[in-house]
């Protein structure tokens, strides 16, 4: 088969396939995945930003964990850090052997337990966010630029409309009743109430982007001669999505989830920082920068601590994905920083 | 070329019917009662009915949309007896939480929320454009060094964080500036001035990241263009070159972006307006939001809408202008 499709491709153009074989004497054989991964890990700074994310990654993982093994409880109020006045005693928060990153102000809980328990809110809800409005945005993308005609159409205009609304302001305003509507519809309360309205939400102002993204190319790639070509050899619509058009999609999608993971992790911190996220005493980074408005004139280390925490991981996850986009975009010209 | 301009504003036009009607849909399906709202907790049924009835709460959705509309376009009177309100056009709804016409709030924090966003509008694109120029001109050297490291630590700065930090740092620490106060730029130009500078340079600090990379990375695939290498043959000064045709041909897709930027700006810049403590758009919201004030965020929202589809729509046309080939299309 795939003879014959090289047959066919060497007929109708000489030169294309000129140049593929170029390619792959150039790079002695490997895939383009491989050859990505190779140039990804000769950019240094792109290596250190993968291990910082995958410490956090870890440190969500095993936050549990790593509680009880450096005895913080992220809970439990600790009235004897605090004085009267709710402020933390000593220097620096309060900093002990007890509480190696000191106390909040007000409650007496450990902060290093409740970063620890914080980076879980943060992370699950970057990646889960990604993950859902990326899968619908590239299925939607598939299915316009495949179908065309008023499919795409339809998918299209639902786009238009969703980028029209103001996307935070809906998401702060609607923060409050639709999760008392996800409690009503049997959604366990609380913090399961609020991540599902706010993963759902995320969903559907996110997926726009990545859906125009596959479709712009989805509509270049079924007109490439091998696309045709298998769809002259009368291969089904599984065939043409999962082994032809897919394979051809994943470094861009790679690099648009790379750049919008970013994004999705901040906003947890952002919307609990505006009182609309999750509520204490759930642990979340926005919560504690929230809080630290009313103390940090007398409490610094409690702004910049979790602050500190989240500015990492988010810059981490910046450089990673500049990293990746210069290791797989073979328009990228930086090779490093 | 007219035929463009107004198949553009129809579909503007038909877009900003379905957002308002998804609008008004939300809002209206939310589980809050917006007539139960409207009078503290232990309140007396019958009041609540009267309110509904004057809110017109207890018509279809259909007719509540209507009259909205309308209202917009030629005022609106709630309730019929002496004790009813009159909102003139364009009028957005009342807050019984704040008895006082949604426009006429509007009306007072817009002008708070559209200082913020022109004086960062003006303050990042300078820098941006300028700093990506010169990163893409001394590419390899060390502005080139500088803005990327510069433009990937701006990106990563959760806003409402470096605005902490620079209102600990200017106002508490080294009291370089009084705290942000906000006065109207006509009743005192001078402390509209200094309650405004922070938050410009925070939003301006936090956008320009982006910009001085479209800028950069635009500017460099310009310059392997061959109108470019003509230029250079036929022996254009440099300046001259840079300036008159790569700025040129490079600006033009930026303009698209800092359009819609700049529009979602000035729907509300609800983080920096909280952090500063500034009376605009963003922190009605919010005050609404807590309140569950609904007349409130269905205004801002559409408001922000309407931004938005008036500034894409505008950023199309212009882009029209510029670029022959989008007209046909």
């Amino acid at each position: 088969m795939f003879y014959a499709l090289s047959v066919v491709n060497l007929e109708i153009d000489e030169i294309e396939i000129s140049a593929e074989v170029k390619d792959i004497s150039d790079s002695s054989g490997l895939s383009p995945w491989q050859l990505g991964m190779r140039r990804f890990r000769k950019g240094r700074l792109g290596v250190i930003a993968l291990w910082v994310v995958l410490f956090y990654v870890l440190v969500a993982i095993f936050a549990p964990f790593i509680v009880r093994l450096l005895n913080v409880d992220p809970y439990a109020l600790d009235r004897q850090a605090i004085n009267d006045f709710g402020l933390p005693k000593g220097p620096l928060g309060s900093m002990s052997w007890n509480h190696p990153l000191g106390v909040e102000p007000g409650t007496g809980r450990d902060i290093l337990g409740r970063l620890i328990y914080g980076t879980r809110l943060s992370l699950i809800i970057g990646t889960v966010g990604t993950v859902l409005s990326t899968t619908v945005g590239v299925c939607l993308g598939i299915v316009a630029g495949l179908r065309r005609g008023w499919v795409d159409s339809l998918i299209s205009r639902i786009g238009d409309v969703a980028l029209a609304f103001p996307s935070l302001l809906l998401i702060i305003a609607l923060a409050n009743p639709m999760t008392q509507r996800l409690e009503s519809w049997g959604v366990p309360k609380g913090n399961t109430a609020k991540l599902t309205y706010i993963l759902t939400i995320l969903t559907i102002f996110g997926w726009v982007y990545m859906a125009r993204l596959v479709r712009g190319q989805v509509l270049s790639l079924r007109e490439r001669d091998f696309v045709e070509a298998a769809r002259s050899f009368g291969a089904g619509t599984n065939h043409l999505v999962f082994k032809q058009l897919l394979p051809n999609l994943w470094p861009q999608i790679i690099i648009f989830v790379a750049m919008s993971l970013p994004g999705y992790v901040a906003l947890e911190a952002t919307l609990s920082f505006l009182g609309v996220g999750f509520q204490a005493p759930t642990a979340s980074w926005g919560i504690m920068l929230g809080d630290s408005v009313r103390y940090y004139r007398a409490d610094t280390a409690y702004l910049f601590i979790p602050g500190g925490a989240l500015l990492i991981l988010v810059l981490g996850f910046n450089l990673l994905a500049d990293g990746l986009r210069d290791a797989f975009d073979p328009r990228s010209d930086r090779q490093q920083l | 070329m007219f035929y463009f301009i107004a198949r553009r504003s129809f579909f503007a036009v038909i877009l900003l019917f379905v957002v308002s009607i998804f609008t008004f849909w939300i809002f209206s399906a939310l589980p809050a009662d917006p007539a139960a709202l409207t009078c503290g907790k232990n309140c007396r049924p019958e009041v609540i009915e009267a309110n509904r009835i004057r809110l017109g709460y207890d018509k279809p959705f259909i007719e509540q949309y209507g009259s909205y509309m309308k209202g917009i376009f030629v005022g609106r009177t709630y309730g019929e007896d002496e004790s009813g309100v009159h909102c003139a056009a364009p009028s957005l709804g009342y807050s019984y939480d704040r008895h006082e016409c949604v426009s006429s709030l509007v009306a007072k924090t817009l002008p708070v929320t559209a200082s913020i966003a022109f004086g960062a509008f003006v303050l990042w694109m300078v820098f941006g454009i300028a700093l990506g120029t010169l990163a893409a001109l001394r590419r390899g050297k060390w502005p080139d060094h500088f803005a990327t490291v510069f433009s990937v630590i701006g990106i990563s700065f959760p806003s409402f964080f470096l605005g902490l930090l620079s209102v600990l740092f200017f106002v508490i620490w080294t009291k370089i500036l009084p705290f942000p106060n906000y006065v109207g730029i006509t009743e005192n130009p001078f402390e509209w001035f200094t309650a405004l500078i922070l938050p410009w340079s925070v939003l301006a600090l936090l956008s320009a990241s982006t910009y001085i990379r479209l800028t950069r990375n635009g500017i460099l695939e310009v310059m392997n263009e061959e109108f470019v290498r003509l230029g250079i043959a036929k022996g254009l000064p440099r300046k001259k070159l840079i300036v008159k045709y790569v700025l040129r041909a490079a600006l033009t897709p930026i303009a698209t972006i800092a359009g819609i930027d700049l529009a979602f700006l000035l729907g509300g810049a609800i983080v920096t307006e909280s952090v500063f403590n500034l009376p605009g758009l963003g922190k009605l919201t919010i005050a609404a939001v807590v309140n569950s004030d609904l007349p409130i965020l269905v205004a801002t929202t559409l408001i922000s809408a309407l931004f938005i589809v008036v500034a894409n729509a505008f950023v199309d046309i212009m882009y029209g202008f510029l670029d022959p080939r989008v007209r046909t299309k």
